[in-house]
């Protein structure tokens, strides 16, 4: 028997409720945003302040002590975009950094060696429970500032000097043999390949495994080296950095400011992820080590073939935070003169007055690196997920 | 070192309040001092050299003495001085309300402060301006051998914005190092890391203090901006104006005519008629704007001329004077007293 036939009344039909419900919260949001947008544009009308990029285009007349090649007479834009390169090169190479570190400290801080194990537990629960900042001045001031001055810097052998102005590197740069040897850096390649290609079928044949990266790696080295031989004069020479009046010039320098601040970024954030990559670890379950065990794998391919590939599922999430935080802590670089975004920004404020689009642009910038950083962490997450089959 | 905001922030401030304040107490400030007893005086409690307090409560510097010279002018003595320590963005409110009597706080005579907060300017006492530090043992003498140098500086200051125009200006590559405080500037200075500092001259020579080895440390004669500081008086009571002008124009006209506080005693029998109008001995100088004619007598019995007032807080931070705009104009330098007359 079909169960009687009752009207519901509009205002108490769940799924009219639904649809309402969410045109009301899009209607408020609409309402609340245009109120921020008109309370703005009043105000700044009324102060006076006038909103636009043309001023990007203006002459920045400053300088940037580090970084690609800036001139005082190039742009305000250009001069931001120097920023946004020397924060993510310390990003970049940071994340590297720190995810090494964190993988070491996290696997150390589970050994079974009684020192291995305190170390890393002393480094983490240190570093971890300290404010960044005051890390970064650790770093810097007591550290790097602390090298020898520029006219006795270290020299290494290379030249490689070392100062409190920083590490000056010679850096290689191309003579006209270059041309010569580089058919001898086409052959190994081609050659590398082929040697891969044909290892890696053999060892499938035979059904052992082997490294055929190696193989290849040793021909390219050996064809080039060949070729290096053979030519005249070197393919490659040395630019060294020289001492001049207050500083070294040519060659490859880094700075104490950037060192300090990606010492600082890598060690802080090393410290947590460690830890991600411990919990990561012990959510292995136990029996899948001991079966690894008595599969006769040694500790090292436990970890690398049977531990890693599932904890990797654990570890991928957070640790993409730790990555964000890391790219959002390096704005602290002003802290210790490091010019990077940020701190080109505030200077870009100070010239030029313009206050509202330079943080407009840091917020957007700080975005867009983060968007990128978590787009490509989840797109790798999805890669390594546990597969159904 | 002003931050272009904060003097927007305490001019719109100061307009705003404008029309509730009463200012210009109709030329009565002299009464008004009279009657208290004592000068009060809006200072700075800590820029060495020039407004200090130390652990006694005890203040000195250059700027505390021309609020002692003010005072022992109007009432023959200098410690009948209230000192009231002032940050800067309280200064100008503090002198538009009537709370000091005088606003003697390293303060750059500049035109909006002039005009827009309505206040009057004595002659300047100091002329600031944005210098150098560097290594004594370094090869960098003046501005142009700053090329290819790195220079410590203070972001979001005008310091900076000079420094970026001093290169274009000479053609010269500076490498700026931006910190955004000064304990860290100073650090990164002092072990090494930079070539120069550069900020205010008189800041300079009280940051030399605090280095590891001050005497390593010497302040290039160049200076790089224009900061005439100088006592600030409320607009309206031009009698306390004058007052507080040839208070200052006392000290300099001493110096320029050989009057110390260790000779004026001597000086009054001078046979030259200007030290007689200077220290009233000739004419009724004093009783003209309403004070003793042994008013000038008494600025220098108590705080000596210009040259042993800056002789007692100046030097000692070793800024030198020779040469620079402070000097007298008989020695090449700015400062020079209208004739009294």
């Amino acid at each position: 028997m079909p169960a009687p036939q009752t009207v519901i009344p509009l205002w108490r039909d769940v799924r009219v409720l639904r649809i309402l419900a969410q045109v009301i919260f899009v209607i408020t949001l609409v309402l609340v945003a245009n109120w921020f947008y008109t309370n703005l544009s009043r105000n700044l009308g009324r102060t006076g302040i006038h909103v636009g990029f043309d001023f990007l285009h203006l002459t920045a007349g400053f300088r940037i002590s580090e970084g690609i090649s800036f001139e005082s007479t190039d742009s305000y834009g250009y001069a931001f975009w120097v920023g946004i390169v020397n924060t993510l090169r310390v990003i970049g190479i940071g994340i590297l950094l720190a995810t090494i570190l964190g993988l070491v400290a996290g696997v150390a801080r589970l050994s079974t060696n009684w020192l291995v194990c305190k170390m890393a537990s002393v480094y983490i629960e240190t570093i971890r429970n300290t404010p960044l900042v005051v890390q970064l001045f650790f770093w810097y001031t007591a550290t790097f500032l602390k090298l020898p001055n520029v006219h006795d810097s270290l020299e290494l052998p290379g030249p490689i000097y070392l100062s409190q102005r920083g590490l000056a590197l010679p850096v290689p740069h191309l003579t006209e043999h270059f041309s010569s040897w580089s058919y001898f850096l086409v052959a190994g390649l081609v050659l590398a390949c082929a040697v891969y290609v044909g290892r890696r079928r053999y060892l499938q044949r035979v059904q052992r495994p082997g490294f055929p990266s190696a193989w290849a790696l040793i021909t390219f080295l050996g064809t080039s080296a060949l070729g290096w031989f053979l030519l005249p004069r070197s393919p490659i020479a040395w630019e060294v950095p020289v001492l001049s009046r207050f500083n070294f010039e040519g060659g490859l320098q880094f700075t104490p400011e950037f060192a300090a601040l990606l010492t600082g970024l890598v060690v802080y954030t090393g410290a947590f992820i460690a830890e991600i990559v411990r919990g990561g670890i012990l959510a292995v379950s136990k029996g899948q080590k001991e079966a690894a065990r008595a599969l006769a794998l040694n500790n090292l391919q436990v970890l690398r073939l049977v531990i890693f590939p599932q904890a990797l599922r654990v570890i991928i999430p957070p640790i993409t935070s730790q990555y964000l935080n890391l790219a959002k802590n390096s704005s602290l670089a002003v802290a210790v003169g490091y010019p990077d975004l940020f701190s080109v920004a505030n200077t870009i404020i100070n010239q030029s007055g313009r206050a509202i689009e330079m943080i407009l642009f840091i917020m957007g910038s700080y975005l867009i690196m983060s968007l990128i950083t978590s787009a490509f962490s989840n797109w790798y997450n999805r890669r390594i997920r546990l597969v159904e089959h | 070192m002003r931050n272009t905001f904060k003097v927007l922030a305490v001019v719109s401030l100061v307009a705003f309040l404008m029309p509730l304040m009463s200012i210009g107490q109709g030329g009565g400030t002299l009464d008004v001092v009279k009657g208290r007893g004592k000068l009060i005086c809006g200072v700075n409690n800590a820029v060495p050299g020039f407004g200090f307090v130390d652990q006694q409560g005890n203040f000195s510097g250059f700027d505390i003495d021309y609020c002692r010279a003010v005072a022992a002018a109007v009432l023959g003595d200098p410690n009948a001085v209230e000192f009231r320590p002032l940050s800067a963005a309280a200064r100008f409110t503090a002198l538009s309300t009537g709370e000091i009597d005088v606003l003697s706080r390293n303060t750059t005579w500049t035109f909006l402060r002039d005009v827009d907060l309505k206040t009057n300017f004595a002659p300047t006492t100091f002329y600031d301006g944005q210098g150098f530090m560097v290594r004594a043992s370094s090869s960098i003498n003046t501005l142009t051998d700053l090329n290819g140098a790195t220079v410590c500086v203070l972001q979001g200051t005008t310091t900076e914005q000079n420094l970026a125009d001093l290169a274009r200006r000479l053609n010269i590559t500076i490498n700026p190092l931006v910190f955004p405080d000064s304990t860290t500037r100073d650090q990164a200075y002092d072990q090494g890391r930079c070539d120069a500092l550069t900020t205010d001259a008189s800041q300079l020579a009280a940051v030399r203090t605090t280095l590891s080895n001050p005497a390593d440390h010497k302040i290039l004669a160049d200076l790089i901006s224009k900061e005439p500081l100088g006592p600030v008086v409320r607009h309206g009571d031009d009698q306390w104006l004058d007052i507080v002008t040839w208070t200052v124009f006392c000290t300099i006209a001493a110096e320029e005519l050989g009057v110390t506080s260790g000779n004026v005693g001597d000086q009054i029998s001078s046979s030259s008629p200007e030290v007689r109008r200077l220290l009233g001995v000739e004419g009724d100088f004093g009783t003209k704007f309403g004070l003793a004619n042994a008013w000038c007598v008494n600025v220098l019995k108590s705080t000596g001329n210009y040259g042993e007032i800056y002789a007692r807080n100046l030097t000692p931070l070793q800024l030198p004077r020779d040469g620079s705009l402070n000097a007298l104009y008989t020695n090449g330098g700015l400062l020079y007293s209208p004739p009294f007359r």
